[in-house]
């Protein structure tokens, strides 16, 4: 299986190459620029592996939640990619693929994951990682306000995720004990969704190009008049 | 030969088209989202950008079935690349763009307004350029010089509503809900057209500029000084309607004048009205030129066209995806057509 990845849902625009591991990966913070920079992104990682465009075989993108514009980006190119190649897609959850990022650059294994919702939320995720490196969702994922996010009863959880930055006394003080150390500038990377994809179409978890569709979580985005 | 796909998604359609230069449109399929909208009194652009991610897909697959060929052979992708509602055009863009990388093929950003523009050329194939455009839509009222393909000088348009938007806007005051243009159309045929008189804005100064907003004023003093009854409503919608043709039909006796052409074009969903059309047909002594009345609302069809005459003249965008919300149709450059219309 030859896996293209992508992941545009936050301030960050990365794509990666999958073949049983990652074989090469482009990652970029660059906020408003995500449109201009994923096609030459994936143009560059398709030459420097070597790939031809026809050789993909699946693709994984983020599918959320996040930016509205950024993961409606993500799915669209995935739309148009998969179609064009007639190949299956994987819908991987952002806030899994931060949890696995965590659990890769600070070896933990237990994360409390918040993007920045802004309207004073977070997007919210628990996530426990195995001795296997399986990713364990510990609750439904939610949109949420941040004193209100549901916590687990019990361990030692690292909060990782820009909604800890912006929100920082309203969540240490709701996870109080529960918290052993944070990284709030950590972002969701294509590495992550590549692995995790791959892992969803081997199970046969892939889907038809069209239902590679954002998951919004915010939902109530209109005011009905009168 | 141009095998070419083209996606609108600008606004509230999604609109999807397969046009061959040698054997002309294959198919269009078209969703409008009104249904969605209609509650709000107003398109709400997140809702139109989540419907357009949902519906494209399927209407590509639909189009090309109707076409009766395989994304394979397809040698161009072209779509709506501005000006419209940022998140909606952002969809059908990198839908395009990635299809046309996928698929190994050209992909070419479509200018909204030159897909109207062209879109009267579709069952025209005589149509040659230069010709005068009057484009009349929700979004614009323009009097377009059509110099050559590509070649647009705006003559005048609106200072404030577009003509389509002073239709439904007039139509909300007179309760018939959103979008409600064409409904506003249809109580017009009831109306007696003795009864109000109506200004018609600008028309008593020179230049080919319009301005809509009075005459929407115009129709609220006019209902609350009368009962309001259904005849009264009726008579309002017909002198509002016989305002906005008459100057329409008087600024675009003006251009005709100033150009020296001799064909006018129709653009954009107003071109459905029939009172437009009756009197611009009964009283220009030029040619009038109409698309389809499908082809006059947002399509896929009129992007198709418009993108497969700059890709055959060898135009292609780079890998970046381009949603330009703000574009104004004089910045287009001309280019050679190579192409003749089927």
């Amino acid at each position: 299986m030859r896996l293209l990845a992508l992941e545009t849902a936050t301030e960050a625009c990365s794509a990666a190459l999958w073949e049983d591991a990652v074989i090469c990966a482009r990652y970029r913070v660059a906020p408003r620029q995500h449109a201009e920079l994923i096609l030459p992104m994936i143009e560059e990682l398709l030459i420097e592996a070597g790939w031809s465009r026809t050789s993909l075989t699946a693709v994984a993108f983020g599918r959320g939640p996040g930016s509205f514009t950024g993961v409606r980006l993500a799915a669209s190119v995935t739309q148009g990619i998969a179609f064009g190649l007639d190949v299956p897609v994987a819908r991987v959850s952002t806030l899994e693929a931060m949890a696995r990022r965590a659990w890769r650059e600070h070896a933990a294994r237990q994360l409390l994951v918040a993007i920045d919702a802004r309207m004073r939320e977070v997007y919210w995720g628990t996530f426990r990682v195995d001795e296997a490196g399986h990713i364990i969702a510990q609750c439904e994922e939610c949109v949420s306000a941040p004193g209100e996010v549901p916590l687990p009863e019990s361990g030692t959880w690292m909060g990782v995720g820009t909604g800890w930055a912006s929100y920082t006394e309203l969540l240490t003080g709701h996870a109080g004990a529960l918290l052993n150390g944070t990284d709030d500038a950590l972002l969701p990377s294509a590495e992550d969704i590549a692995v995790l994809g791959g892992e969803q179409l081997r199970r046969g978890e892939g889907v038809a190009p069209e239902e590679a569709v954002p998951v919004y979580l915010r939902d109530n985005v209109a005011v009905k008049p009168g | 030969m141009t095998l070419v796909i083209g996606i609108e998604t600008s606004c509230d359609e999604t609109g999807v088209a397969v046009y061959d230069s040698a054997r002309g449109l294959l198919a269009h399929e078209l969703y409008t989202q009104a249904a969605t909208h209609a509650d709000y009194g107003g398109v709400v652009p997140e809702l139109a950008s989540r419907d357009h991610v949902r519906k494209l897909l399927p209407l590509i697959d639909r189009a090309l079935a109707a076409a009766g060929c395989g994304r394979e052979q397809l040698q161009g992708v072209a779509y709506t690349a501005g000006p419209g509602l940022a998140g909606a055009l952002l969809v059908g863009a990198a839908v395009g763009r990635a299809l046309a990388w996928a698929l190994g093929i050209p992909g070419i950003g479509v200018h909204h307004m030159e897909g109207h523009l062209q879109a009267a050329r579709l069952d025209n194939e005589a149509l040659r350029t230069p010709f005068l455009c009057l484009l009349v839509s929700g979004g614009h009222t323009q009097l377009v010089d059509v110099r050559a393909h590509g070649d647009y000088r705006i003559l005048g348009e609106s200072r404030d509503d577009a003509v389509g938007e002073a239709f439904d806007k007039t139509a909300k005051l007179l309760g018939l809900g959103y979008p409600g243009g064409a409904a506003l159309a249809e109580l017009a045929m009831q109306g007696n057209p003795q009864r109000f008189v109506f200004p018609r804005p600008m028309l008593d100064r020179p230049g080919l500029e319009f301005s809509f907003s009075g005459l929407k004023t115009h129709v609220r003093t006019t209902l609350r000084q009368c009962a309001g009854s259904d005849q009264d409503r009726a008579d309002i919608a017909c002198a509002f309607e016989i305002a906005v043709v008459e100057t329409l039909l008087g600024k675009s006796q003006r251009a005709l004048q100033l150009t020296g052409y001799d064909t006018l074009v129709i653009a954009g969903g107003v071109g459905a009205n029939r009172r437009l059309r009756e009197e611009l047909d009964a009283r220009l002594a030029v040619r009038v030129v109409y698309p389809r009345v499908e082809f006059c609302t947002d399509n896929g069809a009129m992007i198709a066209y418009a993108g497969c005459l700059r890709l055959a003249a060898g135009q292609r965008d780079t890998l970046e995806i381009a949603a330009r919300p703000r574009w104004p149709l004089s910045e287009l450059q001309g280019f050679p057509s190579v192409l003749s219309p089927k």
